[in-house]
């Protein structure tokens, strides 16, 4: 297995091409939950969590079922769908079995059907032609620079919450602001892929 | 007259981006350039409209208790369509829209508008509902996308601009720029209806599907 190649994927989706901050996928989530640490947190590993499972489910029915069978213009509404029922499932099985688990993400988890950064990452783990481990790489990579997106900004949040900003900036522009401020930040990180080996 | 209002709200009183504030991620992502912001904009009406015309037209077919199955196998059908049309003939179109194109079956506009509007009336007044939320969603990405083109590149429609091509600000094209002038955007629609703009409990939000499941509506509706 190539190591320092998964390296390479691992920091350019925490960091380089950060889903909210870089790519715009999962904006809502972003502004909306972003309210208090605590629910931050928990959206944020929700989402790694589902993103996870989605790519182990879908890249072998990508690859094996839709692929192999030409059927491959398929994906979105077949990846729509077992998402969609994986969440279920998910929710039913930590409902049953792990219910402190379930009290935390269970809010969480009906949001993560119609999120677009679940489908983003199922469907660009197969048009990159990714391998499998590259998938789950990438997968973890991108749920994990969600999570510290998400958790950066809900402090940044709390601090502009008290502050006094011109009165049509009030609520959803200033917000939008200092999440161009933090993307302006996460721009430093510009390279650091490139450099990672020398 | 009830028909033109049904045709003209999603323009501007409930313009689904500006006002509503729903759809933000291709609001941002595809606004570099204006051609983009326009594809785009086609492309989610198509959808837009297929989906309000099946939904309306099956709305006492659907049990409700899986309408939100429903909703979504037809909805990303009708992505899949849009797809495959814009990759036969609009390829140039295809690549730079990239992820985004397949991306229009979760866009929450689709969903509240089916959700909330195609669910409960006839055709014909859904037809209308969604060329005018999809005009809406347009215009709006088309403004958002002017600011961005002739400020970062220098350019409208890919026509370069005289003086602004020298001198212009990259960072408008990218994604701070975005975020700004989206900001921007909103600030000034504040500004315009002062503050009147929306109820946030009755739109936007409540008009997701997850809204039953998601607990926040309750509470304050996700956004505010």
């Amino acid at each position: 297995m190539d190591f320092r190649g998964m390296i390479v994927i691992m920091m350019s989706a925490v960091l380089v091409n950060n889903y909210v901050l870089r790519k715009f996928l999962g904006v809502c989530p972003f502004l909306g939950v972003s309210k208090d640490i605590k629910s931050s947190m928990g959206m944020g590993i929700a989402i790694m969590f589902v993103m996870l499972l989605a790519s182990v489910v879908t890249w072998p029915i990508q690859t094996y079922l839709l692929h192999a069978n030409g059927l491959g213009f398929m994906r979105t509404v077949v990846f729509i769908l077992v998402i969609a029922t994986l969440v279920q499932i998910v929710e039913i099985v930590l409902k049953r079995y792990i219910p402190p688990l379930y009290d935390a993400l269970g809010v969480y988890l009906p949001l993560m059907t119609t999120n677009c950064a679940i489908l983003a990452v199922t469907i660009s783990n197969v048009s990159n032609e990714l391998t499998f481990a590259q998938s789950m790489v990438n997968a973890f990579g991108s749920g994990l620079g969600f999570f510290l997106a998400m958790v950066l900004f809900t402090s940044v949040r709390q601090q502009t919450e008290a502050s006094q900003p011109p009165e049509p900036f009030k609520g959803m522009p200033i917000t939008l602001i200092s999440a161009a401020i933090l993307s302006m930040a996460f721009f430093a990180f510009e390279g650091v892929v490139e450099n990672l080996f020398g | 007259m009830k028909r033109l209002k049904t045709l003209t709200r999603g323009i501007i009183k409930e313009n689904p981006v500006l006002v509503l504030i729903l759809g933000t991620c291709p609001a941002l992502a595809v606004s570099t350039q204006a051609e983009n912001a326009i594809g785009m904009g086609v492309a989610t009406t198509f959808v837009l409209l297929g989906s309000n015309i099946v939904i309306s037209l099956l709305r006492n077919m659907i049990p409700s208790k899986v309408r939100i199955p429903c909703y979504i196998i037809l909805i990303a059908s009708f992505t899949v369509l849009a797809e495959m049309a814009v990759e036969a003939y609009a390829y140039t179109l295809y690549q730079s829209l990239g992820i985004f194109l397949p991306l229009i079956a979760v866009n929450c506009i689709i969903f509240a508008r089916a959700e909330m509007f195609a669910s409960k009336h006839r055709t014909f007044d859904s037809i209308l509902d969604a060329l005018g939320s999809g005009a809406g969603f347009t215009l709006a990405l088309l403004a958002i996308a002017t600011i961005r083109e002739v400020f970062g590149s220098g350019s409208w429609f890919g026509i370069s601009l005289p003086w602004l091509s020298e001198h212009n600000a990259a960072i408008f094209t990218l994604a701070p720029g975005g975020f700004i002038v989206f900001a921007c955007f909103i600030a000034l629609v504040n500004k315009i209806s002062k503050g009147q703009a929306i109820k946030k409990t009755e739109f936007g939000c409540a008009g997701c599907p997850s809204a039953v499941a998601c607990g926040k509506v309750s509470q304050k509706g996700c956004e505010s």
